[in-house]
This record gives structure tokens, sequence and C-alpha cells, in this order.
């Protein structure tokens, strides 16, 4: 079934990435199951500021959409990078980009560490019903008084026997409140910086965790976003993902499949903003013709149009270098700034071009407009994409 | 019937054979594989057909037939399900999607004589098709498909096989060697009972088609897809095409357009409005 608007590009790089028929089948797939069990959803769980976590990821699960790429030895479907692509490219084109998120979190940013780290047991005990979607999974390594800024994270975990007992606080937790573990990012020794940071496992009924707050979001509605708090938070010290002190290596590349996780989804996110805005600038009229019969309406969507081009062609490069194996830490970088850079573009857009319409809850640009703002901010901010690209190009100071 | 059976359909009539239960159900499904009606089609002038020369997606309609047979053999807990289409181009595409909500294996009849075929010449092969897929305890169709359609294809296999037709299903439960229907009907549904095997016929909607997953996509790559030709199902290629047809198709005319529906503007008493209208229109 032809889908997208990007079947004139594929030749194109058909010697990059190859598309066959299963992929399209497959994308077929993850888009009923976002028309049928999201969308008819969002605005109750927009509403209520929460989705039903494990209802959804119980059928993502039995579907197979929640190890794509992960080891069939821990449930994974051994799938091709391209199928998280589409993954990420069908949930962007959901009615709410919250859940979308946080399907993107429990596939992308809390479990890819534990699945290259972490040790059988801790596989088979905590990824194997992540994958089944049996554990709702939460990535803490933002805090109050770090975000993007991961060297300033100041929960730590100190050994005691066969023990870490953690002690801290994290902020801005996706499925926070409805987490059954968390991957947890904290100091395991006071070298600082960058330095002594471990990844741990953190199952949520420990004694000594809470859920301080849930957040009232400007956009991202949908999903919940909690203030967690670890008060002598006692866990064995084999929850350990990889080796002590590793934890900010292991989550800087964790943070790569964040980044371009996001990028996809933008990608989805964008088209499908795009041909809705396109079909209603043709319907709505205005001094006797279509709103598109104006030029600068043509030209900006167009615009947009292009750049979408350029985005996709860019994550087609990042999935052949992924797949590649090599290091894809540009390609992230670029992806997620330019991806949510559009997103912002699209929704302004979608917005002014539906006039007072698009200003109303009852359309879904208002939706969009809230929820594609976060990420310019969420997965590391559009300005932190930026210094990392400056220090590569050895732009700067440092 | 002169071919002994322990249970099952006989191959050679498709009538029923006494049995006092299905250990298994073997169920065959007739799929039509259609444009995607999500993209503009188009008649061919010379024919005024619709041009089916792109690829091919699963008509909706007949997912739930697959969704009912899968349930079927699931209940049984035993047998598998069988695909029989017509299509040109040897296309597979939509009996892949099938396969990967776990059909088990397909028989694909293409064959350029089959251009134009009309209902009847359909019929006929499905049935040669259905005939080749083996032993069926039951055979479930479409009422009728998206595209191009005529509604009596099912009918015409079931009389072609010698084979108790039912229509409209929306529930089928199997009894033994019965086949416990409730049929749809205007006003609600009748409970309809026939004997095994049997041809119904399954009206859209009244199941849920499963997801196709990632492992059945996975697996639907390598499930038997058995392509013939009207040779190899011994059908004489004059029987059907446009050569065999029966039916000439004279003129094509675009549907009416839709006229504009009416707006009852509440003033507080719109109700009485709406009951007005419905009242004229002899629904209340």
């Amino acid at each position: 079934m032809p889908h997208a608007s990007d079947a004139g590009l594929r030749s194109s790089v058909v010697d990059v990435i190859s598309f066959t028929d299963e992929h399209e089948m497959f994308r077929t797939t993850v888009r009923e199951v976002v028309q049928k069990e999201i969308d008819p959803h969002a605005d109750a769980w927009e509403a209520a500021g929460v989705f039903p976590a494990h209802e959804l990821f119980a059928t993502l699960g039995q579907l197979g959409l929640l190890g794509l790429e992960y080891d069939p030895r821990w449930g994974g479907a051994g799938a091709d990078h391209i199928y998280t692509m589409i993954l990420g490219e069908e949930i962007g084109r959901s009615a709410s980009l919250g859940i979308a998120m946080a399907i993107a979190v429990q596939t992308d940013m809390a479990t890819p560490a534990l699945h290259d780290f972490g040790s059988d047991e801790l596989r088979e005990r905590y990824l194997r019903p992540a994958i089944a979607g049996q554990h709702v999974t939460a990535i803490a390594v933002s805090e109050p008084d770090a975000g993007s800024d991961v060297a300033g994270l100041r929960t730590r975990a100190v050994r005691d026997g066969d023990e870490w007992v953690i002690n801290g606080a994290k902020m801005w937790i996706t499925n926070g409140t409805q987490a059954d573990w968390l991957c947890l990012l904290c100091r395991t020794s006071d070298e600082g910086g960058y330095q002594g940071m471990s990844q741990i496992i953190v199952p949520t009924d420990t004694v000594g965790f809470s859920v301080s707050r849930k957040l009232d979001k400007l956009g991202m509605r949908a999903s919940d976003t909690a203030e967690l708090a670890f008060d002598g938070v006692r866990v064995p010290v084999t929850n350990t993902i990889g080796e002590v002190g590793r934890g900010f290596q292991q989550q800087m590349a964790q943070f790569q499949n964040e980044r371009m996780i996001a990028a996809y989804q933008m990608v989805g996110a964008v088209e499908f903003a795009l041909e809705r805005t396109i079909g209603y600038v043709n319907e709505r009229r205005a001094f006797g013709a279509p709103l598109v019969a104006n030029q600068s309406i043509q030209y900006e969507l167009a615009d947009i149009a292009a750049e979408l081009d350029v985005l996709r062609h860019h994550n087609w490069a990042a999935v052949a270098a992924y797949q590649q194996g090599d290091d894809i830490t540009r390609h992230a970088t670029v992806a997620k700034l330019r991806a949510a850079r559009l997103a912002r573009r699209m929704a302004d857009t979608a917005v002014q071009f539906h006039g007072g319409m698009g200003y109303v809850e009852e359309t879904w640009t208002a939706r969009f407009y809230r929820d594609s703002r976060l990420w310019s901010i969420g997965g590391g901010a559009d300005e932190v994409m930026l210094r990392t690209i400056a220090k590569m190009n050895g732009i700067g100071t440092d | 019937m002169s071919v002994a059976h322990t249970g099952g359909a006989c191959a050679v009539c498709y009538r029923a054979v006494a049995r006092d239960r299905i250990p298994s159900m073997n169920v065959v499904v007739c799929v039509k594989q259609i444009p995607d009606p999500a993209d503009p089609g188009s008649l061919d002038p010379q024919t005024k057909t619709l041009k089916r020369d792109g690829k091919l997606i699963l008509d909706e309609s007949d997912s739930y037939g697959v969704e009912m047979a899968l349930q079927l053999v699931d209940t049984a807990g035993g047998g598998e399900v069988t695909l029989v289409s017509m299509a040109p181009n040897n296309e597979v595409s939509g009996l892949r999607t099938a396969l990967a909500m776990g059909a088990a294996k397909a028989v694909l009849v293409s064959d350029d004589a089959l251009a134009g075929t009309d209902a009847l010449g359909t019929a006929k092969v499905l049935a040669k098709a259905i005939e080749r897929a083996g032993d069926a305890d039951l055979i479930l169709a479409a009422t009728e498909s998206s595209d191009g359609y005529t509604g009596t294809v099912p009918e015409q296999i079931a009389e072609l096989l010698n084979l108790p037709s039912v229509t409209f299903a929306k529930e089928i439960a199997i009894d033994g060697s019965t086949a416990k229907i409730q049929r749809q009907t205007e006003a609600g549904y009748d409970d309809v009972e026939s004997p095994l095997p049997a041809l119904v016929s399954v009206t859209a909607g009244v199941v849920e088609p499963r997801y196709p997953s990632f492992k059945g996509i996975m697996a639907a790559k390598s499930k038997p897809v058995d392509e013939v030709t009207l040779g190899d199902l011994g059908i004489d290629a004059g029987s059907v095409g446009w050569a065999g047809g029966g039916q000439e198709i004279v003129e094509v005319t675009a549907a009416e357009e839709r006229e504009a529906g009416t707006i009852v503007e509440d003033d507080g008493e719109g109700f009485n409005k709406i009951v007005d209208y419905l009242a004229e229109l002899k629904v209340i």
C-alpha cells in the first residue's frame, strides 16, 4: 500500500537503504494500530492528563512493536533499523504526540542500554516484560537542577554491601507515574563531571521511592510526566546496567536512539500536519477563492514540504549509518535539531492558515501546536544540539 | 457418495460427509485483491473495467472472513485457513496481508485470459481453486467485494460445488458437523443451521480483524502460495474472460452527486423539526 509522499524519493536512496514489502506491510499495521487504538481515545487521555499505559503497551507488545531490534532471546523481533524508523514515523502521525513520546520512551529511551549492556539476569527480569508490554518503563536522567546538562546531576547511589542506597530526585520523567521500573542514571562515586555515573534499574515498588508530583505541562498532556523522589531506595548492585562508572557513556549511546526516534516521529508528524493543512487551504474559501489560491500560502507549504524531504533523506542516511555500525552522533544531533524546528514551524503554520479554527481545541492544530513544542526542549534542547554541532565543527572556544 | 471418508468434505463432490465431530477445522476463505481505495482508481476506457495493473491490497471486506476463519480454527483447536484468490500479474500483496494475519497458505489463480471475467466466470475459477486447496470443512467469502461487485459470486460458487449456501452471516459456531449461523436481517438476525461443508458469506464489520503482527509479517514471507493458471485448473480459457463472459459493459456513467443535507437550526425547539423530518421520511 503506498502511504508516503516519499515515493518519488525512494529510488534515489535505493543503494543506501532498501524498503521491502514487509516494511510496507509493517507500516500499514502500525498506522492501523494508531488509528484504532490511540486516536479514538486521544481526547479523553488528553483531558485526563494520563493514558492507560499498561493496557496500550500490552497491545503493542503482542504485535511485536516494543522490541523491534532487540534480540529474540529476550522476546525481541530481531528486526532491522528501518522498522524502528517506520514505527517512529507512524506513531508520529497519531492524534497525540504525547502518546507517541510515551511509546518511544519504552522502545528507544529506557530500554536500549539494558538490551546492549545489561546482564542476562537483568534482561530476563526487566527487558523481556518491557518488550511484551507487561512492564511500563521510564528513563530517569534529568533532575531539578540538571536537565540537558547531564554532568550536573546529583542523585547518588552509595554502596552498602550488595546493595545500592539511592538518594535524590529526578525531574521531567515521562511515564513517571505509571512506570514499573526506571533506568536511572546517578552518581556512584565522587569523581564529578561526566565520571563516576552508573545506570541502575530501579523497580518503582521499592521502599523509599515515590512520585513527588505529576507535572502540569503546556503540551504532551496525554502523557504523564513526573518528579520522582529517592529516599534511601535500596536495590541490588546487580541491578547495575553494564559497568559501574560507565553510566554516562552508556547513556550517551542511549541518547542517540532517543534523538533518532524523535526525528523519525517528526517526519510522520509534519507529514500528516502538512497533508491536513493542504486539505484545509484547498477547502476553505476567502475573498471568493480557496485559501490555497494565495501564492504566499502555496510557497510556505511548499517550503515546508521541501524541508520535510531533506529531513526524511537525512533520516535515511542516519538509518544507513546505524545499520553499518557507524557512530551516528552527528546524524542524530542534526536530525533532532532540524526535526524539532521543522515541527515547530509546521505547527505555527498550521495554526496560522487555519485562522480562528486553528486556535480552538476542536481543531487538531491546537494540540499539535502545544505538543510539537516539546521536541526543541526534551531529549536535549536545541541549544544542546547546537553546542554539540559547534564542538564537532570546531566552532567556539571549548 | 462414492468416496469413503471418516470426516470432512468429499473432495469429489463437496457434499457433506457424516461425522460426529470435527476435531479440527479447515477453512477456505475467498479473498479479493483490489486497487487501494485510498488512491483514486480509474477505468480502462476500452473495457470500461477498473484498472488493476498496479499493486493490489487485501479487500477490507475479506478481512472479516479471514478473521472469522482464524477464530474458528482456534476454537476447534486445530486445522488451518487457506486462501483462494484470482488476480492479474500473479499479484500476492493482498494475500500476504491475510497470510500475515495467520492464514497458512494460499492458492492464487492468475492468467491473462482471465481479463474481463464476469461474476459467473469468477465463481467457476474460484470453485476449482477451492477444490485444489484441499479438504475444506467450511468456505467463507465476503458478501460482496469493495471495488467492482455483483454480490453473487459466493452463491454461484456454492452451486458449482453443490454445497449449501448461507448468506450474510454475522456469527458462526461449529457444532459437530453442523454450522450454526446467525444470519443478519434488516430486523435483527435469523438462526440458521447448515450441514458442513458449506459456503457462508460473511457480513462486513461483524468481527474485528486482527492486525498483522511483526512476527506474522515475517512468517508470511515463507508461507506457500500455489500460483496456478487456468490450464492447471483444467478450465477452458474460452469459458472465462471476455471470451466466455455472458455480459457486456455498454456504458459507464458517474454516480449522481449526493445532495446537500438539511441543516436544522436549533431555536430551542429543534428537536420538533427533527421529529417532523424523520416522520416525513417515514423513518418513525
